[in-house]
C-alpha cells in the first residue's frame, strides 16, 4: 500500500516540475519578454549541462574511463559538425564508446 | 501529408528508441530483481516516465521511503525538468489539446528532440511534438516490459549503449552552436555545470549550475540582447 503512495507522490511531484513553468509563466496574453530572452538563450546552456550531466560518472583521473569518453565525444561533435546528420552521428560515436570500452580499454 | 509526420517523428526518435529500449529493459530488469511485478514498471513507466527518477524510486520503496522524502528526492532528482518547461513556455503556448501530454511527457530527451522546434513543413509543428513525445514514451514503457519479462537471461553485451543520449545531446549542442553566432550561452552553461561538478560532486552539481546559468544569464541579458540585435543587423 505504501508504495503505491510512492507512486503516486514520484508521479505528482515530477508533473508538478513539469508543469510549473507553464503554470507561472504561460497565462498572459503575450509572453513575457524575460521568460522568451530565457526560451532564446537557455536551451544550449542547457543542452551543455545535460552532457556534462551524462559524463558526471566518468573518473577523469582513470584514463581508462576518460580516454573512451572523450573520444566518443569527439567523433560524434566532429562527425555532426561536418555532416549535420545527426543519426550517423549518434550510432557512430555510440559504436565507438561501446567498442572502445569493451575491446580496447579493458 | 500524415505519413510525412509519422515518418519524419519516427526517424527523429530513433537514437531515443535505441536508448529508451535499452535503458528501460535495464529498469524493468532491476524492477524484477527487486520483486517488483510487470505492473509496477508498467505504472512507474505510464504515470511517473522520468527515467532516473523511476531507478531511485526502486530504493524509496525497499525502505519504506516517508512519503516527504519521496516528495523532496524527486524534487532534487527532476528539478531540472524545470528549466525544459521554462524554455518551452512559448512554443507550447498555443498547443491546445495537445498542451497537456506535451508538458507530462517533457523528458530529457523528448526536450532535446521538441527544443530545435523545425517541425517538417506542411506540417502542425504541436502535432509533430505530440506524436515525438508519445513514441518515446512508448519505447520506454516497452523497453520496460521487454526487462520486466525476460529478467536477466539477456546475455547480448550492451556496456556502453546508453551513450547514445549522450550523444543525441551533443548533436542537438552542435546544430544549436551552429545556428547562433552568440555562443555565451552554450559556453557558460558548459563551465558553468564543469566548475560546479568539480566544486560540488557527482550527486549534488545540477541544483547550482542551474542556479548559476540563469542568473548568469540574467545579469547578462542586457550585453546578450544588444548582441542579437548586432547580429541581425549584419545579417
Amino acid at each position: 500500500m505504501h508504495n503505491i503512495l510512492i507512486l503516486i507522490v514520484a508521479s505528482a511531484t515530477t508533473l508538478l516540475i513539469r508543469a510549473l513553468p507553464f503554470m507561472l509563466f504561460g497565462n498572459g496574453e503575450k509572453t513575457s519578454p524575460y521568460i522568451l530572452y530565457l526560451g532564446d538563450v537557455l536551451p544550449s546552456a542547457i543542452m551543455m549541462m545535460l552532457i556534462v550531466y551524462c559524463l558526471k560518472d566518468t573518473n577523469i583521473m582513470v584514463l581508462s574511463e576518460t580516454l573512451p569518453a572523450l573520444i566518443a565525444v569527439m567523433v560524434t561533435a566532429g562527425l555532426q559538425f561536418v555532416k549535420h546528420n545527426t543519426l550517423l552521428s549518434i550510432v557512430t560515436g555510440t559504436i565507438c564508446y561501446m567498442v572502445l570500452i569493451q575491446l580496447v580499454f579493458i | 501529408m500524415k505519413n510525412t509526420l509519422y515518418k519524419e517523428a519516427f526517424k527523429r526518435t530513433l537514437p531515443v528508441l535505441s536508448g529508451y529500449i535499452v535503458l528501460g529493459m535495464g529498469y524493468g530488469i532491476l524492477m524484477a530483481k527487486n520483486n517488483f511485478d510487470l505492473v509496477w514498471t508498467l505504472s512507474y513507466g505510464l504515470l511517473t516516465y522520468a527515467g532516473s527518477m523511476q531507478f531511485v524510486a526502486i530504493n524509496l520503496m525497499k525502505s519504506s521511503a516517508h512519503l516527504l522524502t519521496v516528495f523532496i528526492t524527486t524534487l532534487m532528482v527532476n528539478l531540472r525538468h524545470f528549466l525544459y518547461g521554462l524554455s518551452m513556455v512559448d512554443h507550447y503556448k498555443d498547443a491546445g489539446r495537445y498542451k497537456p501530454y506535451l508538458i507530462f511527457g517533457l523528458t530529457d530527451e523528448t526536450y532535446s528532440l521538441v527544443v530545435t522546434w523545425d517541425s517538417p513543413e506542411g506540417v502542425d509543428p504541436y502535432k509533430f511534438a505530440f506524436v515525438m513525445t508519445l513514441f518515446n514514451q512508448i519505447y520506454w514503457v516497452t523497453g520496460g516490459i521487454i526487462g520486466a519479462i525476460l529478467g536477466s537471461a539477456l546475455t547480448f553485451n550492451t556496456a556502453g549503449i546508453d551513450f547514445a543520449m549522450t550523444a543525441l545531446f551533443i548533436t542537438v549542442a552542435v546544430e544549436q552552436w551552429c545556428a547562433t553566432k552568440n555562443h555565451l550561452p552554450a559556453l557558460l552553461g558548459l563551465l558553468g555545470t564543469v566548475i560546479c561538478l568539480a566544486l560540488f560532486g557527482g550527486s549534488q552539481f545540477l541544483i547550482p549550475a542551474m542556479v548559476l546559468m540563469v542568473s548568469a544569464l540574467t545579469l547578462l541579458r542586457p550585453y546578450v540582447d544588444s548582441k542579437d540585435e548586432e547580429g541581425e543587423q549584419h545579417a
